[in-house]
């Protein structure tokens, strides 16, 4: 039978042929959690009797989400993660280091593993040909204890980006415009496979930018197949060795087929407080607003700093404004700071924060007040996201969020790129 | 007023009606992500951020109603946990996003499919979980609920996916 990626994947781990539809038991190859959902996921270990985990040199607790913690409380949350991690083997990734999704694409995910992660952006390690699925707390502990967990092959959805990119339109463009096209729960339990002949092209950057947004569509995971692309990048990582080729069989049999015309789409943002809730830049009335946020595990790697950097040189974010800048990881921040991107943001104004997950998740590091407008690069604008139900996300592209912090409102990077 | 009588099946309780995409932010938000330590104190704000009043108002057995796509978002178990120790007995919706269905299944709270344009708030409701029924009392009117696929029913009916590891020393399902 020609397979999906996702019944490819899936059917290798179980030992046995599935088709999207199937429950199964499977092996699993890596099993995260962050400082949100691993204590939790800690305490379940403990409640089914576990000592040990299965598969400790594969199981990974990052603290990313509250990092440097602001609280006590969250601090001795981060306590329960490094002594569950010493006692057991697992493996810590400790304050500074980066959001979780992009440790795991520069140093775990190989193409072809099942990833399972108590985070639901999870699904960003599928731009390596991976199954990487967001699950709660006790699934996570199932997982770090048995190294399996239970799921149905998900059906799958194939979206190909076609004809050509328009200057000031990036991978977060297509990514709105998709789930504008979509809705909030368009791909709900289902995969989707990313291709078509721009889809193909694009760099492991944009690609991690559209599997990480996957499940704002409600997938299970976001896959694109692993190429000489992604041969490159582990290269880029040191980890050539774990590179192999996955793609879907020929003859594969997907639920729909979603072409989408990349020539037809504008720069986009997310308006409040859903992401499907999307509008070309152009459509928007003048928005003024007091908070610019680039970074997360959405677009806070180099070509997302250095897209922002070069439209921010030599000019100044705009009076009143605060431009927070936050790299995803550690080896971007340095990268950052080696090429001069970092001064480039201190320079124009910004505020450059340590690696982390900042103020996305609404716990620190720029929480919002009453009735406050914020353009973020970040992957969702649920109310209350950022730390205040009575504030206002928007979500866009490093471009519109850079040119935005310069202009004082929400406006269209094409003014300064074309 | 409300009541969950034990192990018959039959859960009876009062509809607190919430519109779509009622994400965990609005259930347990990252403001309050602190709390998570302290999952009493989180309880009493649930579902703060789309009803301020509501955690004040649940007793045990009552239900929480949604229209579509309830749960989207985060991961966070802490969701359905807290509705579950806040005492909401099942919470039904015209669709789920995925990760909150599965967490509300593994903690053991039951999350019904079905057409809740059909319910109000303040509406007496009795479910039957075995018949997959949902009687509106008020309405005088009976819904049919999607039954849940076997191995959630066998996750469901050990009490949690904590409680069926632990009992089964692993899957059994």
């Amino acid at each position: 039978m020609d397979k999906t990626i996702s019944e490819k994947i899936i059917s290798e781990h179980a030992g046995r042929e599935l088709k999207a539809g199937d429950i199964t038991i499977v092996n699993v190859d890596l099993v995260m959690s962050q400082d949100g959902t691993g204590p939790l996921a800690v305490s379940h270990v403990r409640r089914m009797g576990f000592n040990k985990i299965k598969n400790p040199g594969k199981s990974i607790f990052f603290i990313d989400h509250a990092s440097p913690s602001p609280r006590k409380e969250l601090s001795n949350s981060h306590i329960v993660l490094r002594e569950f991690a010493a006692q057991t083997g697992a493996i810590i990734s400790d304050a500074g280091k980066g959001v979780c999704h992009q440790i795991l694409a520069e140093s775990y995910t190989c193409p072809g593993d099942i990833v399972l992660g108590g985070d639901s952006h999870t699904c960003t390690s599928g731009a390596l040909g991976a199954f990487a699925t967001g699950m709660g707390s006790t699934d996570i502990a199932v997982g770090y204890a048995l190294a399996s967990t239970w799921m149905m092959v998900p059906s799958t959805i194939k979206v190909n980006f076609e004809r050509k990119i328009n200057k000031g339109v990036f991978a977060k463009d297509l990514i709105i415009y998709l789930i504008g096209k979509i809705t909030s729960d368009g791909a709900t339990y289902k995969a989707i496979e990313f291709g078509g002949e721009i889809g193909n092209a694009l760099s492991m950057d944009e690609r991690f930018t559209i599997s990480n947004m996957a499940v704002e569509a409600g997938a299970k995971t976001g896959i694109f197949p692993s190429d000489s692309i992604t041969k490159e990048y582990l290269k880029s990582q040191g980890r050539e060795d774990c590179f192999r080729e996955v793609s879907a069989d020929k003859g594969a049999k997907y639920e729909e087929a979603i072409d989408i015309d990349c020539s037809l789409i504008e720069p986009m943002v997310s308006q409040p407080h859903t992401v499907d809730n999307a509008l070309p830049v152009s459509n928007l009335e003048k928005i003024m607003i007091d908070q610019v946020f680039i970074g997360t595990c959405t677009n806070g790697r180099l070509s997302d700093l250095k897209i922002a950097a070069d439209i921010l040189k030599g000019k100044k974010v705009a009076g009143g404004i605060r431009l927070i800048v936050i790299p995803a990881s550690k080896d971007i921040y340095l990268e950052a700071l080696k090429t001069g991107i970092l001064e480039t943001f201190v320079d124009s104004g910004a505020i450059v924060g340590s690696p982390g997950c900042g103020p996305c998740v609404g716990i620190h590091q720029g929480i919002l007040g009453d009735g406050e407008v914020c353009l973020s690069t970040q992957n969702r604008n649920f109310k209350g996201r950022m730390g205040n139900p009575n504030s206002f996300i928007y979500l866009c592209s490093p471009a519109t969020a850079a040119w935005s912090a310069v202009r004082g409102y929400i406006a269209d990077p094409r003014e300064v790129l074309l | 007023m409300s009541e969950t009588k034990k192990n018959s099946g039959i859960l009876a309780g009062r509809s607190f009606k919430f519109g779509d995409d009622i994400s965990t932010d609005l259930i347990a938000p990252g403001r309050l992500f602190h709390l998570r330590s302290n999952l009493p104190e989180l309880t009493k704000h649930v579902l703060e951020d789309a009803d301020p009043e509501f955690a004040g108002k649940v007793k045990p057995g009552d239900f929480v109603v949604g229209g579509r796509n309830f749960g989207l978002g985060s991961s966070r178990e802490h969701a359905p946990l807290i509705m579950k120790m806040a005492g909401v007995g099942a919470v039904l919706a015209k669709s789920f996003a995925r990760i909150f269905f599965r967490n509300s299944i593994n903690v053991g709270l039951p999350v019904l499919i079905c057409d809740t344009d059909k319910i109000d708030e303040g509406d007496m409701l009795e479910i039957d979980l075995k018949k997959g029924t949902i009687d509106n009392k008020t309405k005088n009117l009976v819904l049919q609920f999607s039954p849940l696929p076997e191995v959630m029913i066998k996750i469901l009916n050990d009490g949690g996916l904590v409680n069926h590891i632990t009992k089964n020393k692993g899957f059994n399902l």
